[in-house]
């Protein structure tokens, strides 16, 4: 015997949507025509970012039941999801992948809108949002960043403090309204919270249904076909036209892909979330711990790095400066570029764009993965100097190497490749120095390096000098001063 | 009912209703704005300062540098250890002191003290500092924040309890990449 009989089920939505009525609207919804190329695997991203704020959404209620929202006791309810609720980790971990997983596809996506040209005329509106949607994404990623309270959350936040001290006149009053007092502490973590899970979230639940509000009323961007132009006067007759004649009902039309991809999605945050686990937290928010080398998470690995490389004059300029023009160019493109060519294939500098920027921000990820421009702080204690270039030198030599550890100069600079890369590697420097070129950097320093003068007796000077002098490979000869070689 | 002039008596009623909403609206916000903005402007600044102790000062060697702590002057019960700050005593001679802020100068992040080579050293963006807190190398701008201090009965104090940052070197604070002095070796 059936449990449920057919016809009960029909009564039962009939009974609702006699009251609700929505089966109407939503049925238009659902079966609106869409363009029929748009049934596309490059179509799928969007939808596939929903699906991921819907995990983010879940994930987090879900930590937000265990989760202490206190600078005294974050740290160690963490540590309770971690080891001792069931599934606990599981849980962080399907919340930290969501969190890259989701910037990765906000930003698949929006190269996407942008390569299509679906930010012209009339999606300007749909761009725009999406602009303050990828600003919201960044929020949530910095906030709970903070959330995991750590040492990396807390030093991460002096970085966020010293950053926006500098913004002039209003800097120090912004610094404090930051950290909610004068220091980082319990109240920084609370107002934190409050951004990562009320007021971006908020925001972003309402711009999301703006954003696909305006999807819906204006249509999908079509497939850009080269040297169809778009024109204010006519687009819209066009469009309509083009859903007409070559368009599909969205559903079941165009929406296998959307819901295959997702699903596709959420198995690969899963896998990575079985395979890798949660993330940290690292140690403590103990600031009296200062044995801590703080990282940023990876999605801002790329900005540790332009702020190590930039020259210290560019560097409050471009801090201030940067974002608030990129933001413009963001915002001000679909009015610069309303109208015209859609199709990439004909829109060089728009993908050379693109291009450029993966470029830039792969080789600064990659770049602020082994961090070249820190000292390593404790290779003087840990990298040994290679047996090759100890074997067969004279005693002085041996002490110059003694010197080369004791006072920390293998923190940055390699020998046979081991050791910090803040200054040149020294595995030739004797092919390039003259013996009073190297007592003069040492003492006097330059160049990025720090003065020695002040910490080194004559004697480990002499020596250091020494065995720097027996650094050159077998068989070249060493530099030389000229003017001595004449005496 | 139309009046002759052509306001009825619920429009009017309905704009009323609205600038009240609005009026009490603006009440309410007062309130709420301050509470918001307390901890750029209520009392903060020079308030949250005051002197703490770092401890007796045969705790400092002459003419070494060591790692101190305090707890902040102002202390919530949800601040556990977040309120413990460290900060570098450096024993120039008898009650001469420098006492350095932990926060590298350029970001913010914890400076360590090398005695071998007379440095400090940042792990972040490779801030290098001499002894005296001066510059050495590196993206920062500027030397170390060195806190004001002064010795009474056997005890150094510091004054503290503001997070230092470059755009704001906290009254308790002193820049002492000062033109005039120089770095050593310079």
């Amino acid at each position: 015997m059936r449990l449920i009989q057919p016809g009960l089920l029909k009564k039962l939505g009939d009974w609702f949507d006699g009251r609700l009525q929505l089966a109407q609207s939503l049925k238009e919804t659902m079966e609106h025509r869409v363009p029929r190329e748009t049934a596309s695997w490059f179509y799928v991203f969007g939808s596939a970012a929903l699906t991921v704020f819907g995990l983010q959404l879940v994930t987090g209620i879900l930590l937000a039941l265990v989760y202490v929202p206190s600078g005294a006791e974050a740290w160690n309810s963490l540590q309770v999801l971690n080891h001792q609720i069931t599934l606990g980790w599981f849980i962080r971990a399907l919340h930290g992948w969501g969190s890259n997983f989701m910037l990765a596809i906000v930003l698949i996506h929006m190269v996407q809108v942008f390569l299509f040209g679906a930010y012209k005329f009339p999606r300007e509106l749909t761009w725009i949002i999406g602009v303050l949607l990828l600003l919201l994404t960044l929020g949530m990623a910095f906030t709970g960043q903070v959330l995991r309270f750590d040492q990396d959350a807390y030093w991460g936040l002096g970085i966020g403090a010293s950053i926006s001290s500098r913004i002039p006149v209003l800097g120090p009053w912004i610094v404090n309204l930051l950290l909610g007092g004068p220091i980082i502490a319990g109240a920084t973590l609370s107002r934190f919270f409050a951004l990562h899970v009320f007021v971006i979230p908020g925001s972003l639940l309402a711009f999301v249904s703006l954003h696909l509000l305006l999807v819906l009323k204006l249509g999908i961007n079509e497939w850009p076909m080269p040297g169809r132009l778009v024109r204010r006067a006519t687009y819209l007759k066009e469009y309509h036209e083009l859903t007409q004649k070559d368009g599909v009902p969205f559903v079941p039309g165009a929406i296998g892909k959307d819901l295959v991809f997702s699903s596709l999605i959420l198995l690969a945050i899963a896998a990575c979330a079985v395979a890798f686990g949660p993330f940290g937290p690292s140690g403590q928010p103990d600031p009296t711990i200062i044995q801590t080398v703080p990282r940023p998470d990876y999605f801002f690995l790329w900005l540790y790095a332009v702020l190590s490389l930039l020259p210290p004059s560019m560097e409050t300029p471009a801090l201030l400066i940067g974002p608030a023009i990129v933001l413009v160019v963001l915002l001000a493109l679909p009015f610069v570029s309303g109208e015209g060519e859609k199709s990439w294939r004909r829109r060089p500098i728009a993908v050379l764009t693109i291009l450029l920027l993966a470029v830039a921000l792969g080789t600064f990820t990659r770049l602020a993965g082994n961090a070249p421009w820190s000292p390593v702080m404790n290779a003087w204690s840990k990298d040994p100097i290679p047996a090759e270039y100890l074997s067969g030198r004279t005693a002085k030599e041996r002490q110059g190497a003694l010197v080369f550890q004791a006072k920390q100069c293998h923190n940055c600079h390699a020998l046979g490749g081991i050791g910090g890369q803040r200054g040149p590697a020294l595995d030739q420097v004797a092919l390039q120095l003259t013996q009073d070129q190297l007592v003069r950097q040492v003492i006097q320093g330059g160049g990025n390096m720090p003065a020695y003068g002040k910490n080194l007796s004559p004697a480990e000077t002499t020596a250091l000098v020494a065995f720097l002098e027996t650094l050159h490979p077998a068989g070249q000869v060493p530099a030389r001063d000229a003017s001595r070689a004449v005496q | 009912m139309n009046s002759p002039d052509g306001v009825s008596r619920r429009g009017l009623l309905a704009k009323v209703g609205l600038a009240f909403n609005a009026a009490v609206g603006a009440i309410l916000a007062v309130p709420m704005v301050r509470y918001l903005l307390s901890p750029s402007f209520g009392g903060g600044g020079a308030g949250n300062e005051s002197w703490l102790s770092l401890g007796s000062l045969d705790q400092f060697p002459l003419g070494e540098t060591r790692l101190a702590t305090y707890r902040n002057p102002i202390v919530y019960p949800s601040d556990g250890e977040t309120a413990n700050i460290p900060c570098w005593v450096r024993r120039l001679d008898g009650e001469k002191f420098q006492v350095f802020a932990i926060n590298c100068a350029h970001l913010g992040c914890p400076v360590r003290w090398f005695p071998q080579s007379g440095l400090f050293m940042c792990p972040c963006h490779g801030g290098v500092y001499y002894e005296d807190g001066s510059r050495a190398s590196g993206p920062p701008e500027r030397g170390l924040f060195e806190y004001i201090y002064k010795v009474e009965q056997g005890t150094l104090l510091i004054k503290a309890g503001k997070l230092p940052t470059t755009g704001s070197p906290s009254t308790g604070l002193t820049n002492i990449s000062l033109p005039g002095k120089k770095p050593p070796c310079a």
